[in-house]
């Protein structure tokens, strides 16, 4: 079966359970893209580890397929996958220098002296390190271990290269600069890979492509600035982003727009995601897209409003008003004279456009 | 001078009170250090009295000698000037001391100790003592004639050779006899006859067997402690604690156990029968042999093993499995090449406690042992309780101490000490 590149890796209908009770991966259906960076953001115990474990062959998947470059892989033991792997505490091996643990992968497939020394030097001098061959992983600071982590799953030009929270042990400056350092080495070698964090930044700035995972489901893969500008459910619009939710009942829904009754007060939103009318419904709002004192008639939705609090953070005040009976509506207002108005307790009128607030599943029965 | 002093302040930074700060700092590290001292004194002190000082007594005892000279103490220093080449026994005055000494001896009931010490070199001279001893009362000169009257062997040269070898404050004859060798006519040293060798074919059977027992373990315990690593911590505590089930029962009860099983009535030899393995009348010989002792001793020094395997393996984390994994390595090349070096520190510890534990064991080697299954403790034990040659035993003791040192060293060398993780 030739592989296409769009459907590079192909989890098909994928479950898992580790005690038989319960699965801890609910029927995944993903294709990773020929050299794509694709990262799996979701909360703790969403199923992320499971799944690249799967993929790396010291799972079985308890049903389902699993597909790499057009060959099922199912029974393919690990070491014959050929996938390199970061793990968060990086499994160096202590034992070894940098060097030795770099030339491992290549002497175990048995290639000869001169070309692992060579890939070896040069897999070194693309993390940095080229000095560093005769210490061993003890005597380097965590961000060099980081990098012979990497490294190591590079050198030996795997299909595919899986990072389990590779950072998660970094301190925030370093965190930084290594997302930059493996971004880069992305698109200088283009070698497919899958990254795996719960941290939303980093997903953020690393990707191509983000699945959000939540309880053993995707709930949604897309870019990141689609999954920002334009989440599918409430989920997503809360996990991506500063996020407002107002919850009401769907009242009208014709297309391209929709009508929802919060608090009693009627409002105009966009339906991305919504049941039937009569049901609930979830509305998101960017606290950056919602305006302070809107001229009259400027924008559909104009409500009263009070203000919460006020915190001061340079370029724009974060403000929290109440509205509609939620007083945990926050709101971004740029930092010009405008603010003056603004004092705690306080009424004041805010407005939004409808395509900015979109209308998306119902919560979680609570 | 002030400008001395403002110099010296220039230089030494000094605290608020003006006390130079190393002067301060070394105060301050003192107490710590006395504290420290304080806490470990007690150990120190046990220790010192428990176990130095008796090595260090141990240490003398195999060289020790003074009983002949303080006893004998007047023909002693006439006895340096006899020449023992001449071909002639002592002169007369030489044998006027020895009665006189003698005389002194049996009033004070030392001679019978000389004549202990002496019959250590050469059987006889026990009994020749005590019947000078029993006869010296009623001596009359001239004495060379009465002595040899008394007992013939006062005749001989060789004994006159022998008491002055030996009448020195310190000796080296029981490290002669301890390395299977013996004094030739002329005090050469010279090695033993075949049939008299019986030390050093010891010291080379404890040595061997401790190996192979040692080497048994690691072999037996290093699958256990793997798999004890790998499981969940409450069914490895339960499986540590089968392991651990022989510290908990009398060294006794479980030799007699196996004594049980391996006798040749024994519950083993009646199984092979019953398959029909081997012949009523010719059951296997297990125990009271070499056989015995290996298998009992392996038994009771596994733990050992476990214990600092375990504890090894415990630390290595299962990553450095699947990342050998999938780099690309099989899982017998990721086992020997990641993670058995990952576990040599545990692997020397084990092996280190176990040998020296088997080099020195004693009582399972005397319960089932046999002849061809004794250890060289075994014969320390004889000399020091049954023989009473204390100085033997103590030669034979600190050889064992230097055997041990000198493997010790070696480890160091091939090793590392401080590469030993012993929990
Ligand atoms: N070996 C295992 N045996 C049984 N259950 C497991 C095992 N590993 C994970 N689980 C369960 O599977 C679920 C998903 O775990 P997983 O490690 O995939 O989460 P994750 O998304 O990686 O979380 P995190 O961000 O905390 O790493 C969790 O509920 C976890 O308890
Ligand atoms: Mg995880």
């Amino acid at each position: 079966m030739a592989s296409d590149n769009k459907h590079y890796v192909q989890f098909v209908k994928v479950q898992k359970s580790y005690d038989g009770e319960i699965l801890v991966v609910k029927e995944l259906n993903l294709d990773i893209e020929r050299g794509e960076f694709l990262t799996m953001l979701g909360p703790s115990g969403s199923g992320k580890t499971t799944c690249l474990m799967m993929l790396a062959g010291f799972e079985t998947a308890t049903h389902g397929e699993i597909v790499l470059d057009g060959e099922p892989i199912n029974n393919v033991p690990p070491h014959k996958r050929n996938i390199g792997m970061v793990f968060q505490n990086y499994a160096l091996f202590p034992h070894m220098t940098v060097a030795e643990n770099l030339a491992f992968p290549l002497e175990v497939r048995n290639m000869g002296k001169p070309e692992i020394e060579k890939r070896v030097s040069d897999v070194l001098n693309l993390v940095q390190l080229g000095e560093f061959g005769n210490r061993r992983p003890a005597q380097l600071s965590g961000g060099q271990q980081q990098r012979v982590a990497v490294a190591r799953s590079l050198v030996f030009e795997p299909k595919l290269i899986l990072m389990d929270e590779p950072l998660g042990a970094l301190d925030k400056q370093l965190r930084e600069q290594m997302q930059y350092e493996i971004k880069h080495i992305h698109d200088n070698l283009g070698v497919t890979s899958v990254y795996v964090t719960h941290d939303q930044s980093e997903a953020l700035t690393m990707s191509n492509r983000i699945a959000v995972f939540n309880d053993g489901v995707i709930q949604q893969l897309a870019s990141p600035e689609a999954l920002y500008e334009e989440p599918d459910n409430a989920f997503v619009a809360q996990f991506i982003g500063e996020n407002n939710t107002l919850v009401g009942d769907i009242k009208e829904a014709s297309n391209g727009v929709c009508k929802v009754e919060v608090n009693g007060i009627v409002i105009d939103a966009l339906p991305v995601n919504i049941g039937a009318v009569g049901g609930k419904s979830t509305l998101s709002l960017r606290p950056e897209r919602v305006t302070v004192a809107p001229e009259p008639g400027s924008c559909p939705n104009i409500v009263d409003a009070n203000v919460e609090e006020l915190i001061y953070l340079g370029d724009h005040i974060r403000t929290r008003i109440s509205v509609l009976g939620h007083d945990d509506f926050i709101v971004k207002v740029p930092n010009s004279s405008s603010h003056a108005q603004l004092k705690p307790g306080h009424p004041v009128k805010v407005g939004w456009h409808a395509r900015d607030c979109r209308a998306l599943d119902a919560p979680a029965a609570a | 001078m002030a400008q001395a002093a403002t110099a010296i302040e220039q230089d030494v930074m000094v605290t608020v009170d003006g006390t130079p700060l190393k002067v301060s700092l070394a105060r301050s590290l003192r107490r710590n250090k006395l504290k420290a001292l304080l806490l470990v004194l007690p150990l120190f002190l046990f220790i010192l009295v428990t176990f130095f000082i008796p090595i260090v007594d141990m240490l003398f005892r195999s060289v020790e000698n003074q009983i002949v000279g303080t006893v004998l103490h007047r023909t002693v220093p006439l006895l340096a000037q006899w020449d023992e080449r001449s071909g002639e026994l002592p002169d007369e005055t030489l044998f006027a001391a020895l009665a006189e000494d003698f005389k002194e001896a049996t009033a004070a009931k030392t001679s019978g100790r000389v004549g202990r010490r002496l019959n250590y070199e050469k059987p006889g001279f026990s009994g020749l003592f005590r019947k000078t001893g029993r006869k010296v009362k009623t001596i009359e000169p001239p004495y060379r004639e009465a002595f040899i009257k008394i007992d013939k062997k006062w005749g001989d040269l060789d004994i006159w050779r022998l008491i002055k070898r030996e009448s020195a404050a310190f000796t080296i004859a029981y490290y002669v006899s301890a390395m299977d060798l013996s004094y030739g006519d002329s005090n050469e040293i010279i090695r033993k006859d075949e049939n008299n060798r019986i030390y050093l074919k010891l010291f080379w059977r404890t040595l061997w067997m401790s190996l192979f027992i040692t080497f048994m373990c690691l072999v037996l315990a290093y699958p256990i402690s793997y798999l004890l690593s790998t499981l969940s911590v409450a069914t490895s505590n339960l499986l540590l604690i089968l392991v651990l089930l022989p510290f908990w029962t009398s060294l006794l009860v479980r030799t007699s156990a196996w004594i049980a099983l391996l006798q040749q009535e024994g519950i083993i030899n009646d199984l092979l029968v019953w398959v029909g393995v081997v012949a009523n009348d010719d059951r296997l010989q297990m125990i009271h042999n070499r056989t015995g002792t290996i298998v009992a001793m392996i038994h009771i020094l596994l733990p050992f093993m476990v214990l600092p395997l375990y504890s090894v393996m415990k630390t290595i984390p299962p990553s450095y499995l699947r990342a050998a994994r999938s780099l690309g390595a099989n899982q017998f090349t990721a086992f020997v090449r990641v993670y058995m070096p990952n576990t040599v520190s545990g692997i020397g510890a084990g092996c280190i406690l176990v040998f020296i534990l088997a080099i020195g064991y004693y009582i399972t080697p005397a319960l089932v042992g046999g002849q061809s299954g004794t250890l060289i403790s075994n014969f320390i034990a004889h000399h020091m309780s049954i023989s009473l040659n204390w100085g033997l035993a103590a030669a034979l003791g600190s050889i064992l101490l230097a055997v041990v040192l000198v493997l010790y060293f070696v480890y160091d060398k091939i090793v590392g000490i401080d590469n030993m993780k012993l929990g």
